[in-house]
């Protein structure tokens, strides 16, 4: 049990990071563009097409991996320029008329590309293994390392928000876009910076994840949805908003799939149980938002 | 102060260091024109919002009839009989201006769940709307959109607005902001003709507007009044001059 | 509308053609023994109830939800699970699917007004999501894959089995849907509403209340909806968590858009032309019609934000068309 314990807490904290990935570029870009852009998961998604589609090219898959980091990355920026950007002076409704027809349009595109069938990309053998972490608890090597990476990434991402001069700009553009602006920063150069940060870390999440999960189309909007409720729990344009709810949320998610049956069952029949379990599982994330706007409707760390 | 019919009592707000308004203490009495003025940045408008109900004071109290009102909303104070403007105009820019007008009617007509008779043909809406337009002189302009109408017009709509509810008192925020002399002239006629029927506070720059309009004058600096009193007595206060820097244009 | 001919404009004219088009849609399909043709407009016509209830919260309340098909899809399971357990009257199923949607909508509209902008429709989205993994969590009606309906609806005489009553029933409701919307709007209520939506700040000065008639507005829309969601769950004669997946809010969303926010008739000529142009799309393109289709909604975001609306102005329609 134990054994299981640590096993699923040390997935749970892997699925907080892997959302943590979209929604800290996301929480960004709606603070200090104050813009929807519902096409972040595609991003996602098409790190991980990329990813499917370098490795097979290059034969290698730390050199796939990278290559295709760089290339959403790039995906991203062009998105940007030709068709998001024209989009920061319109009304929500626009942007989210456009950014959906961009998913449709995306996800279809990916099944013409590469086939409507779900795809699967092989660790190599020296990645496929599994490494005892603790006395007796075996866990697969991969996974532990897109952990780790993740880490890595989020303390970085931390270092560039609190620690440099941009990252400071990018605060006070989440907190008062109208402050920047006045302070004569050009604010084209930072929106895209800002666009360019979180495509790439939507990006890698994509190529990190793709060897663990099926890749398919549409797989960017089950992750996207998920960003969405972290960061209105973390609350709009607060990064560390998000990595708190991120991480909480990929826990109680994860322990809550293991949990709920049982604990349904101590108040129910266990065939009731068996069937309320999952369901009220797959909600829990969603309940515990509306507890959140019920208690702070601006999110645990959102201005008011 | 007893006859005061809005009045705060030690109030404050902060917003994280800074105090935009300490320890505030002013009564406007019945009938009375009150203004506030003072520099730029002296808080004047986060008082207005206070007393509107559009922000929560930090401390203090807000009464209304010896009533306290500091934590009550802001739809619930217009409907009390609180009305106010707004510094940079705030009307229904794709109604017309019956519209707005009638929407202001409505309001003080108890609640608006009523969905079946078309709200643009109840004379009891139109009538006492378009009355008040003929009266303000906008009865020419009752058809047209809002965004349409000239900035003056458009000053003089929150006005109308803001009397429509038949409020007791009217919060003024900078009514005469970016009028032209002969506009500014006309609203000061306009405002001088309203004395009497309902108390007013007015918050304004034009110093010639508020010395021919108000009955008493209290001076906001950083947040403090440093002086409440007639006109006169303001004019003759030399804290008051200190304040606005030897500018003497202000009694001019 | 106006009953008075003489007043008309180019809006008027076409709403009227639209109108009698509809009405002869059975006659056609009687005459040409095209059936294909009334199911076809019959789903038209569900999504345009759907997408008027939309229109109240969007249009004139200016409030953008992601996730109102969740009400369709609501709706339409509390049709479908009385006629699984074998009750199909209609005079039961649409009351339930009313009350059921509507008091869904009212506490989702509670938390979610609490919040503006781009919370506004996340947060819709992601209750949406909830509501549609409740439905892949109901085992017994099938989850993931839905159930079929073994019988559709009897309201008294009308027999929502037979596809042309099916179709004039759900023309009835629509009509009366734009009949009922156009009291609403234009009443003190939907003056309220659309007050809000152009000036909320001042509405509140003013003395109302925003949020309570927000609220109103939002479980109304919620509850109508509940009876698209039935009237689709007999069209289908099937119900799945498909009616509430987030691409279908979006598609009502595009509905709304297409047809001209801000008209009463504007999602009946939205839905039209959503089915058509999807149809006609996957008749020329199989499965890859979205591939022309989605770049179609990215160019009406960017260039005909006022879909068809603009049309009718152009055409010389009233300079104020905001309620007809």
């Amino acid at each position: 049990m134990s054994t299981l314990l640590i096993e699923n807490t040390l997935h749970g904290i892997q699925l907080g990071l892997l959302i943590f990935l979209l929604a800290a570029g996301l929480t960004l870009v709606f603070g200090i563009m104050d813009m929807v852009n519902l096409a972040h998961g595609s991003l996602y998604m098409i790190g991980a097409y990329f990813a499917y589609t370098l490795i097979g090219m290059t034969g290698s898959f730390i050199l796939g991996v990278f290559l295709a980091f760089f290339a959403t990355l790039a995906f991203g920026i062009v998105l940007e320029k030709f068709v998001l950007s024209t989009l920061y002076q319109r009304d929500h409704l626009d942007q989210v008329l456009a950014t959906f027809g961009l998913i449709l349009f995306f996800n279809k595109m990916v099944q013409v590309i590469w086939g409507p069938a779900g795809l699967s990309i092989a660790l190599p053998p020296w990645l496929a293994q599994k490494i005892e972490i603790l006395p007796g608890v075996p866990y697969p090597l991969y996974r532990l390392s897109i952990t780790l990476v993740s880490l890595a990434v989020a303390a970085g991402l931390w270092y560039l928000i609190t620690q440099t001069r941009t990252g400071m700009l990018i605060r006070a553009g989440a907190s008062n876009r109208k402050m920047v602006s006045a302070l004569g920063v050009d604010i084209k150069w930072l929106f895209t910076l800002v666009f360019g940060l979180g495509a790439g870390l939507a990006g890698l999440a994509g190529v990190m994840y793709a060897p663990i999960s099926t890749v398919f189309s549409g797989m960017g909007e089950e992750v996207l949805i998920q960003a969405f409720v972290v960061i209105v729990i973390g609350g709009i344009g607060s990064v560390r908003g998000a990595f708190i709810a991120s991480l909480g949320l990929g826990l109680i998610d994860t322990l809550g799939r293991l949990f709920l049956v049982d604990l349904c069952k101590l108040v129910m029949s266990a065939a009731a149980a068996s069937t309320v379990g999952p369901a009220l599982a797959s909600m829990l994330i969603y309940l515990i938002m509306a507890a959140v706007l019920v208690w702070r409707p601006t999110g645990l760390f959102g201005r008011s | 102060m007893a006859d005061a019919l809005l009045e705060t009592k030690s109030l404050f707000k902060r917003f994280g260091g800074l105090v935009a308004t300490d320890n505030l203490t002013i009564a406007i009495r019945p009938g009375e024109i009150h203004a506030l003025i003072g520099p730029n940045g002296a808080g004047k408008s986060t008082a207005v919002a206070q007393l509107s109900g559009q922000l929560a004071p930090t401390a203090g109290h807000i009464l209304f009839e010896g009533r306290d009102i500091t934590r009550m909303r802001m739809p619930t104070r217009a409907r009390l009989g609180i009305a106010r403007s707004f510094q940079i105009t705030s009307v229904l820019k794709d109604f017309t201006t019956l519209d707005n007008v009638a929407l202001s009617v409505q309001a003080h007509q108890g609640h608006s769940f009523r969905f079946w008779k078309n709200a643009r043909k109840d004379p009891t809406l139109r009538d006492p709307a378009s009355l008040l337009l003929n009266e303000l002189g906008l009865g020419p302009r009752a058809d047209v959109i809002t965004a349409e109408l000239s900035h003056g017009e458009q000053r003089q709509l929150e006005i109308a607005m803001a009397l429509a509810g038949d409020p007791r008192v009217l919060l003024l925020d900078e009514p005469m902001a970016g009028m032209g002399p002969e506009e500014s002239t006309q609203m000061v006629t306009f405002l001088k003709n309203l004395k009497g029927s309902r108390a007013m506070l007015l918050v304004e720059h034009d110093m010639d507007a508020v010395f021919a309009l108000a009955d008493r004058i209290t001076v906001l600096v950083y947040g403090r009044a440093i002086a409440t009193g007639t006109p006169e007595e303001i004019r003759a206060n030399a804290e008051v001059r200190d304040a606005y820097l030897g500018a003497d244009d202000m009694v001019a | 509308m106006s009953l008075d001919i003489r007043s008309w404009g180019v809006r008027e004219i076409f709403n009227f053609l639209l109108i009698t088009i509809l009405a002869l849609v059975p006659v056609y399909s009687w005459m040409s023994g095209n059936t294909f043709i009334i199911t076809l407009v019959t789903r038209a016509l569900v999504y345009a109830i759907a997408a008027m209830s939309l229109n109240l919260i969007m249009g004139y309340g200016g409030l953008v939800s992601f996730g109102h098909a969740m009400f369709l899809g609501i709706g339409g399971y509390a049709a479908g699970i009385m006629a699984f357990h074998g009750n199909t009257n209609g005079l039961l199923q649409f009351p339930l699917a009313f009350f059921v949607a509507g008091l869904f909508a009212m506490i989702i509209g509670a938390l979610s007004l609490r919040t503006r902008g781009v919370y506004f429709i996340m947060i819709t989205l992601a209750f949406a999501q909830m509501v549609y993994f409740a439905g892949v969590g109901l085992e017994a009606y099938g989850a993931d894959d839905g159930m079929t309906l073994s019988r559709r609806s009897r309201l008294g005489p009308i027999d929502l089995a037979d596809r042309n009553q099916l179709y004039l029933f759900c023309l009835a409701v629509l009509l009366f849907t734009v009949w009922m919307m156009g009291r609403i709007v234009n009443s003190r209520f939907g003056m309220v509403l659309r007050g809000a939506k152009s000036n909320e700040t001042r509405m509140l000065a003013l003395g109302f209340p925003v949020f309570r008639y927000r609220l109103a507005a939002f479980t109304m829309a919620g509850a109508w909806c509940g009876i698209a969601g039935a009237l689709m769950a007999n069209q289908a004669a099937f119900v799945s968590p498909a009616m509430m997946h987030w691409v279908q809010s979006g598609d009502l969303i595009v509905i709304v858009v297409m047809g001209g926010i801000n008209s009463l008739f504007g999602p009946v000529y939205g839905a039209l032309a959503f089915i058509i142009v999807e149809h006609q799309l996957s008749v020329w393109l199989k499965d890859t019609w979205q591939l022309v289709f989605g770049p179609m909604i990215v160019l009406l975001a960017l260039f005909a934000r006022n879909g068809l609306d603009d049309l009718f102005k152009l055409m010389g329609g009233r300079k104020d068309g905001r309620d007809g």
